[in-house]
C-alpha cells in the first residue's frame, strides 16, 4: 500500500506545488484547510519551505539552494536584506538576536520564522537575483556539494561546469521530480576530498583513466552514502568511471534508476542506500547499464583518494579557513562561522566586503563557514583589519574552528535538544578551559539534535546526538557521545561509546577525554590514531561525564516549550498561529 | 467520523488529525518484562514505525531504549491514547505506566 506522502505525491507534487502556495499565500493561513495541513507541508518542501514545529504554526524554514555554495555577486546582499525584512519571529535568540542566515552543511541558507503571506514576495526577490528555493528540500535532487573553491582553488578536474550542468538539467526536470526519497549529490574535482562525497547518495570523485591511450580526466561514481537513520553508509564503488562530458546522462540515469526502483512502500526504507545494501553495488552497475544508460560504461578510473587530506584526521585543517591563493593569482579569505549562523547586518556586511575588496562573490562550506573569493594580494591586509573578521575569525580557535550544530529544537520538529546555542556556550567554555594537547590544531565536534544527522555527527572526532535521560530523577536534555569519525581515504564512522550524557555533563567528558589522550599519546599520535587504536569498551571508559562551571541553561524539555528561550516557554504562551502582519490568530470556536 | 492518524517527520511525530500529538524522545514507564530485565522499563522513545486504532485506543510501534539497561529494541504497540467522540485525547504518558497492547489478554 503506497505510504500517504506517496499518495500526496501523486495527486499534486514538483513546479505545480507553487500554485497552490501562492493561493494560500494570497488568501493568508486559514486558507489552508486543517485536515490538509500535513500533506499540504510535506509538498512545499519542495519549494524549499519546512513548517516550523509545534507551537510556530503558521511561520515556515525556508532554504535556499546554492549550487556547490556560490553566491554571484550581489546574492549575498540579497539574503541579508530577505532575512532583515522577513526572517524576524515573534521572539528573539539570546545568542543571535532576531533576523539571521544559518549557512548549512549542504552549503545552502536557511531562513526561519518565515511566514506564508511573505513567500510570493520573497520568491520574486530571490529569482530576481538568479536565486531559487526549488528543490531544496523534497523527494528530489537536493542541492548539489562539493569543495566551495571549485573553478579557483586547485583542483584535478574542473567540478563547477558539472555542477552548474546537473543543476540546471535537473531543478524543475519533471522526470526526476518525484523520487522515492531526497536526492543528494556531490561533484568534487579537487584533490582534497573536500566534497564529502562518502555521505551522498551520489558522489562523483576526481578520477583518471587511459582511454585509447589517452588520459582522460573525470570522476568515478559511487553510490548510497548517508548518515541518517541510525543507519550511516559510505557511498559504495560502482566501478564506473564517467568523463566530464557523461556526468548528466550517468548521474540522470541513475536517478532514474532509482526513480524506478526505489522503495516506495516504506520511506525508512527508501534512500538508495538501501537498495545497494539489497542489490550490491555489481547489481546496480548492471542495472544502469542495461536500463538507464544508452552508451557502454567505462570501469572505474584511478582515483586520488590517497591525496585526500579533509577532515582526514592529521593536522591539516582543510576546512578553507584563512587566506588561500587562487589558481589566478588573487586569493580567497575563510571566515568562521560559529555553528553557521550569521545576523542580517553581519551579513550584509559580508557582502559588502566581497564587493569592496573581491569580485562580490561569497562561498559556503560544509563546514558552515564562509569565503570571500578575488581578493587581490595588496588588498589583503586591509580585508583582515576588516571589524567583521574580529568576530568571524579567518584564525579561529580550534575549539571555535571545529564546531557545527544543526538547527535543533529551536525550529525542528525533528530535533530531540537545543543544539546551536548549546554548541556555542560549549566551545565558548572549552575554549576558556581546556587546553589542547600540543600540536592538535584541527579538532570538530559536531552536534545533531537526532538521527537525522543534519551537522553530520558521525564524522566528527567527538560526536555528538540529542538524547534525553533523567537526572536526579527528573527528565534531562542529554546527548549520546561518539569517537572516531573523519573522512579522507579511509572514512571511518564514530563509535557511539557514552550514551544519554546530560548535557551539562558533556563539556566536562570532553575535558577529561583530552586529559586521557595526552596522558596516554603515543609520541605525536594524532587523536583519530590514538582512538583507533583503542577497542570499544576501552573507549567506554574514556567518557567521564562530569559536572564543571559549565552551565546549561536548556536542560529542561525544550521540544516541549513554543520557543526554547522565550520569557515563558509554555506551549499555551505560544502567539501562533498569526497573520500576515504577526498577528495572533484567535480561534472562533 | 473518521480520524486520520499518521507517522510524520521521519518517525518522530504521530500526527491525529492534521497536528503532531506525541512525539519520540518522551520518558515513558513501561510494564513490559520481555523488553528487558528491570522492574519497569525506563524507556526512551527514539521512534515510531507504525501506528494503529484498536478499538478507540491509539497505538504507536516504537523503537526505543531503556534508560536504565541500555537494552533497545521494540516493545510492543505503545498505547498513547485514545478516541473519544470523534476527538484525540493524549494519555498522560510522564506519569502512567503503559502496557504494550500485546501483553494484554
Amino acid at each position: 500500500m503506497p505510504t500517504d506522502v506517496e499518495r500526496w505525491k501523486s495527486e499534486v507534487y514538483g513546479n505545480e506545488i507553487r500554485e497552490h502556495l501562492f493561493r494560500f499565500a494570497e488568501e493568508g493561513w486559514e486558507s489552508i484547510p486543517e485536515d490538509e495541513h500535513d500533506a499540504w507541508f510535506e509538498r512545499f518542501k519542495w519549494w524549499g519551505l519546512y513548517h516550523q514545529r509545534n507551537g510556530q504554526e503558521s511561520y515556515f524554514m525556508m532554504r535556499i539552494g546554492t549550487p556547490n555554495g556560490v553566491l554571484e555577486p550581489g546574492q549575498t546582499e540579497v539574503v541579508a536584506e530577505i532575512a532583515d525584512e522577513y526572517a524576524r519571529g515573534p521572539e528573539t535568540n539570546p545568542e543571535f538576536g532576531d533576523g539571521y542566515v544559518d549557512w548549512t552543511t549542504r552549503q545552502s541558507i536557511q531562513l526561519h520564522w518565515i511566514k506564508l503571506e511573505d513567500i510570493p514576495a520573497i520568491f520574486e526577490k530571490l529569482e530576481a537575483n538568479g536565486l531559487s528555493t526549488q528543490q531544496a528540500c523534497g523527494d528530489s535532487w537536493r542541492n548539489i556539494v562539493g569543495n566551495p573553491m571549485a573553478g579557483k582553488a586547485p583542483e584535478f578536474v574542473d567540478a563547477l561546469p558539472v555542477i552548474e550542468e546537473l543543476n540546471e538539467t535537473f531543478k524543475g526536470n519533471e522526470d526526476h521530480a518525484n523520487l522515492p526519497r531526497k536526492w543528494k549529490v556531490s561533484v568534487t574535482g579537487s584533490p582534497d576530498g573536500s566534497g564529502q562525497g562518502d555521505i551522498n547518495d551520489l558522489a562523483l570523485e576526481p578520477a583518471s583513466k587511459e582511454i585509447d591511450g589517452e588520459e582522460v580526466r573525470g570522476f568515478n561514481v559511487r553510490v548510497g552514502g548517508g548518515l541518517s537513520r541510525n543507519e550511516p553508509r559510505l557511498a559504495r564503488d560502482i566501478d564506473v568511471f564517467v568523463r566530464p562530458e557523461n556526468a548528466v546522462e550517468v548521474a540522470g540515469g541513475i536517478s532514474a534508476l532509482f526513480r524506478e526502483h526505489g522503495d516506495r512502500e516504506d520511506r525508512y526504507n527508501a534512500r538508495i542506500k538501501f537498495l545497494v545494501d539489497e542489490w550490491g553495488p555489481e547489481k546496480l552497475r548492471r542495472v544502469l547499464q542495461e536500463d538507464f544508460v544508452d552508451f557502454e560504461l567505462e570501469s572505474a578510473g584511478e582515483d586520488i583518494r590517497e591525496q585526500y587530506t579533509y577532515n582526514a584526521g592529521g593536522e591539516e585543517h582543510g576546512d578553507l579557513i584563512g587566506v588561500h591563493e587562487q589558481r589566478d593569482g588573487n586569493y580567497y579569505v575563510g571566515l568562521n562561522v560559529l555553528v553557521g549562523r550569521m545576523g542580517a547586518d553581519d551579513t550584509l556586511e559580508l557582502a559588502r566586503l566581497a564587493e569592496e575588496y573581491g569580485s562580490g562573490e561569497v562561498r559556503i562550506s560544509q563546514r558552515q563557514n564562509v569565503m570571500i573569493t578575488d581578493v587581490p594580494e595588496a588588498d589583503l591586509d586591509d580585508l583582515l583589519d576588516e571589524p567583521l573578521l574580529e568576530d568571524y575569525s579567518p584564525d579561529p580557535h580550534p575549539f571555535m574552528r571545529g564546531s557545527v550544530a544543526c538547527t535543533g529544537t529551536e525550529f525542528c520538529s525533528l530535533s530531540i535538544v537545543e543544539t546551536k546555542n548549546r554548541q556555542v556556550r560549549y566551545a565558548r567554555w572549552l575554549k576558556e578551559n581546556v587546553d589542547l594537547p600540543e600540536g592538535v590544531e584541527d579538532f570538530h565536534i559536531h552536534l545533531s539534535g537526532c538521527t537525522a544527522s543534519c551537522a553530520q555527527p558521525q564524522i566528527a572526532d567527538i560526536s555528538l546526538r540529542g538524547m534525553k535521560t533523567r537526572k536526579d530523577g527528573e527528565p534531562v536534555e542529554a546527548l549520546d557521545i561518539g569517537l572516531g569519525g573523519g573522512l579522507g581515504e579511509n572514512p571511518q564512522f564514530a563509535d557511539w561509546v557514552g550514551q544519554r550524557v546530560p548535557a551539562d555533563e558533556v563539556p566536562g567528558a570532553i575535558e577529561n577525554l583530552l586529559a586521557t589522550f595526552e596522558d596516554n599519546r603515543e609520541g605525536s599520535e594524532t587523536f583519530r590514531e590514538f582512538i583507533a587504536r583503542h577497542d570499544e569498551e576501552e573507549l567506554e571508559e574514556f567518557i567521564e561525564p562530569e559536572e564543571t562551571s559549565y552551565e546549561d541553561p536548556y536542560m529542561h524539555n525544550t521540544k516541549m516549550t513554543w520557543y526554547p528561550y522565550a520569557e515563558d516557554d509554555d506551549m499555551d504562551a505560544s502567539p501562533a498561529p498569526t497573520d500576515g502582519d504577526g498577528n495572533s490568530i484567535v480561534a472562533d470556536d | 467520523m473518521s480520524v486520520a492518524l499518521r507517522i510524520l517527520d521521519d518517525g518522530a511525530w504521530l500526527s491525529v488529525d492534521d497536528q503532531r500529538r506525541v512525539s519520540v524522545s518522551e520518558l515513558w514507564r513501561l510494564d513490559a518484562p520481555e523488553f528487558c530485565d528491570c522492574d519497569l522499563v525506563d524507556f526512551i522513545a527514539e521512534g515510531f514505525t507504525e501506528v494503529s486504532a484498536d478499538g478507540r485506543e491509539v497505538a504507536v510501534t516504537t523503537y526505543g531504549k531503556c534508560i536504565a539497561c541500555g537494552e533497545s529494541g521494540v516493545p510492543g504497540r505503545l498505547p498513547v491514547g485514545r478516541i473519544r467522540e470523534g476527538s484525540y485525547e493524549g494519555y498522560d504518558r510522564q506519569h502512567v505506566v503503559l502496557r504494550p497492547i500485546e501483553r494484554r489478554g
